[in-house]
């Protein structure tokens, strides 16, 4: 256990539970869900509200300010911190290498709502890349979302993880 | 020229992204279960602890950086370019990082299931 392990179980008592959870639960999912739709939700916002603004540059930063007042890009960053805290509570209780991919599905939502909503039409190489981060999703998501922080250690998953509650 | 400014402004997102989240992940993981948490001692308690881990703050300076980088990468490369390229090569690059300084276990699964998302990217993207 190196000092940084140590420090760490010290600073939360409960990250002790936490490492039996590998499992999430249904609420661990929602928050999930919340990270991919609340991200794209707010990025559509933000870019419906800046066709409003126009084009802002570097040399006119209070219309960068400005920007806020605008109904649209105000809802879009209110959804955009929604999703920040969303982001944050699942990294405390999964890797990052879990929900980087976990939530990439925002990238397959906004073609999706593309095509459905706004008629826009996809491309055989598009849908390719649908299926590409759909499966990817899936591969990482069927797996442990947690896992002990010992890089070296070849023992399987279970081992360790009583280890460390032991210590 | 302007090709190279694109792929300079690629190279700042992506270490300055993954330095960011590799912190943010790192200070919440050093907080613990938030939802255990916000039980236990209630919601300020949890600001409270996010908002005293160095790291955090830190993360977030990175994410900005970040951000920025990519204002500037659009001014001077094509959208279809710089946000796809960044957005695969962080994935990526995120895996490494993970794996190096989180120690995280980037298993088989793990690598295939981040190849399989920054290739969906690109394609999506062409």
């Amino acid at each position: 256990m190196s000092h940084l392990d140590i420090e760490s179980l010290k600073v939360s008592n409960v990250s002790m539970s936490q490492c039996f959870n590998t499992q999430l639960t249904f609420r661990k999912y929602l928050v999930l869900a919340g990270i991919t739709l609340f991200s794209t939700a707010g990025d559509s916002l933000l870019a419906r509200g800046m066709k409003d603004v126009g084009a802002v540059s570097l040399h006119n930063l209070p219309g960068l300010l400005l920007a806020i007042l605008n109904p649209w890009v105000a809802l879009g960053i209110l959804f955009l911190l929604t999703f920040f805290t969303c982001y944050m509570s699942a990294l405390s209780w999964a890797d990052l290498t879990y929900v980087l991919p976990a939530t990439s599905l925002a990238y397959v939502l906004v073609a999706l709502v593309g095509h459905f909503r706004l008629h826009e039409v996809i491309s055989p190489t598009r849908w390719l890349g649908i299926a590409l981060i759909a499966a990817g999703v899936g591969f990482v998501a069927a797996g442990p979302s947690l896992t002990p922080r010992h890089a070296h250690d070849k023992r399987p998953l279970h081992d360790a993880m009583t280890e460390e509650v032991k210590l | 020229m302007s090709d190279l400014y694109a792929w300079a402004a690629i190279a700042l997102i992506v270490v300055a992204s993954t330095t960011g989240d590799v912190l943010l992940s790192y200070s919440m993981k050093r907080v613990g279960d938030v939802g255990e948490l916000w039980k236990q001692r209630g919601a300020l308690a949890v600001i409270g602890r996010v908002l005293s881990t160095p790291t955090f703050a830190l993360g977030v300076a990175a994410m900005g950086v970040a951000f920025y980088s990519l204002l500037f990468g659009l001014s001077w490369g094509n959208l279809s370019l710089v946000v796809p390229a960044s957005a695969s090569l962080t994935f990526v690059a995120n895996a490494v990082a993970a794996r190096i300084f989180l120690h995280e276990r980037v298993g088989r699964r793990r690598w295939i299931a981040a190849l399989l998302v920054a290739g969906g990217v690109v394609l999506m993207a062409v």
